[in-house]
């Protein structure tokens, strides 16, 4: 079905919005919403770790300070809401995904990214390897504020923004794929922003 | 996954414009009329597509107003001065005219009867959209289910579905009003932000494990959850819908 022109529709087009960069139904903002399921948690820093669990030899953990000793990342990036937002450039400091699992070994295909609050995030490992993820601290030279998921949270930013769990606290490596908290809601299981897979069935 | 097998890809849908009415000033209901609708649940949402003669698009995503009941779908929509596509929706559509749509989406911010009480819905201004499918839903389908809906304005002439509101009210179904800028003469009712201590005299409390249901802009979304979770309710009882300045 080719699409229906809507009567007198006539849209509100920026010069400073490429479309190489922006996927297909989205619009760009220069705010940043917020989206979120439930209240906002809170976990003081000296309650904060991060552990990868599941499929590995052994359970591997960080503290906070032990996880700011890691080196980290300065990255430039778009990013892509589910929501229709994109917002371009956005500045984010963390470790590399690749820094974490540098050494362990696994049989796993799969990740389940777990935050405070429940949330949990399914994807392809591969899709967190090889330079395309981390788990991001700062946001524009500040900390992360807690509203869009500080004190860390996952930046997957080749994927709908939902795949970035907000409030990180672990990675589950898995040898099959389960789906997640959106994932189970009736959007996409993998989330290809240019490809528009929004929901189920894209 | 199974659930994709079930319901299948949601496809775009030519719906028309049955009516359009003004809620407040700033903000109108668009009824529609969509043929072979799927049906939705309570708190759900729909993307609307408009395309320009030249081809080019925009989307975004509105939430359902009308129950499940209805035949017809209602999308109450608030302009935003600097949007998009929501001065379309409510200053340019005329019965009538022809859009897209798909949908429905979203399976967590929902609510039927089978899912039990207490409820409390916390709204923000246009936030009370999906509330209020909740509620019309309640309503048509005879529930008992406690319920309290505190509802935040601007001013007596911001409430959004006003009159339905009051004669919605009794029947296990509490409206309470806070008006935050400007209130009527004599108005006895809250006149301030929601906060802690309006949660708290409002209630239900904790110990009764209410469902909660909170929707509005990001600020007031925050405040009211937070407020809530310091009054000891569940964070995973409390499902929330925020949204931003950017919508359109």
């Amino acid at each position: 079905m080719p699409p229906l022109i809507s009567r007198g529709f006539k849209g509100r087009r920026r010069d400073d919005a490429p479309p190489d960069r922006v996927p297909p139904g989205q619009y760009v903002t220069n705010d940043f919403p917020v989206l979120s399921a439930g209240p906002t948690p809170h976990t003081a820093l000296d309650q904060w770790d991060f552990t990868i669990l599941g499929e590995v030899d052994e359970l591997h953990r960080w503290t906070w300070d032990e996880f700011q000793a890691l080196p980290s990342e300065t990255v430039t990036v778009d990013i892509h809401c589910v929501t229709k937002w994109s917002k371009l450039d956005t500045e984010w400091e963390g470790v590399s995904v690749d820094t974490l699992l540098d050494g362990i070994e696994t049989s796993a295909e799969h990740v389940i990214q777990f935050s405070d609050g429940g949330y949990t995030t399914n994807l392809p490992l591969e899709d967190v390897t090889g330079g395309k993820a981390w788990i991001a601290f700062d946001y524009g030279g500040e900390p992360l504020d807690p509203e869009h998921g500080g004190p860390a949270r996952m930046l997957v930013p080749h994927l709908y923004f939902w795949k970035s769990a907000k409030w990180v606290r672990g990675l589950r490596l898995s040898t099959a794929d389960e789906p997640g908290f959106w994932e189970t809601n009736g959007y996409h299981n993998y989330g290809d922003p240019w490809r528009e897979q929004r929901y189920w069935g894209d | 996954m199974a659930g994709a097998a079930v319901l299948g890809r949601l496809i775009w849908r030519v719906a028309e414009v049955v009516d359009v009415v003004a809620e407040t000033a700033r903000v109108k209901t668009v009824g529609f009329d969509v043929p072979d609708w799927p049906g939705h649940l309570p708190g759900q949402h729909v993307d609307v597509r408009l395309t320009a003669d030249d081809g080019y698009q925009a989307q975004r995503s509105y939430s359902i107003a009308s129950a499940p009941d209805r035949a017809r779908l209602d999308l109450t929509v608030e302009r935003l001065d600097d949007g998009e596509v929501s001065p379309y929706l409510t200053e340019e559509l005329q019965q009538g005219d022809q859009i897209e749509l798909r949908g429905p989406v979203g399976g967590y911010f929902v609510w039927e009867p089978s899912r039990g009480g207490p409820l409390l819905l916390v709204a923000g201004g246009s936030g009370i959209v999906p509330l209020m499918a909740m509620l019309r839903h309640r309503a048509a389908t005879g529930s008992d289910v406690p319920a309290i809906l505190l509802f935040s304005s601007r001013g007596w002439e911001d409430v959004i579905y006003r009159d339905e509101l009051e004669h919605l009210d009794g029947n296990g179904l509490s409206v309470v009003h806070t008006l935050t800028r400007s209130q009527p003469d004599g108005w006895r009712g809250y006149a301030r932000r929601v906060d802690k201590d309006m949660l708290a005299e409002v209630g239900p409390s904790a110990s009764e494990h209410p469902h909660v249901y909170v929707c509005g802009p990001t600020p007031f979304v925050e405040a009211a959850a937070e407020a809530l979770v310091s009054l000891g309710h569940e964070p995973a009882q409390i499902r929330t819908e925020r949204f931003g300045p950017t919508g359109g």
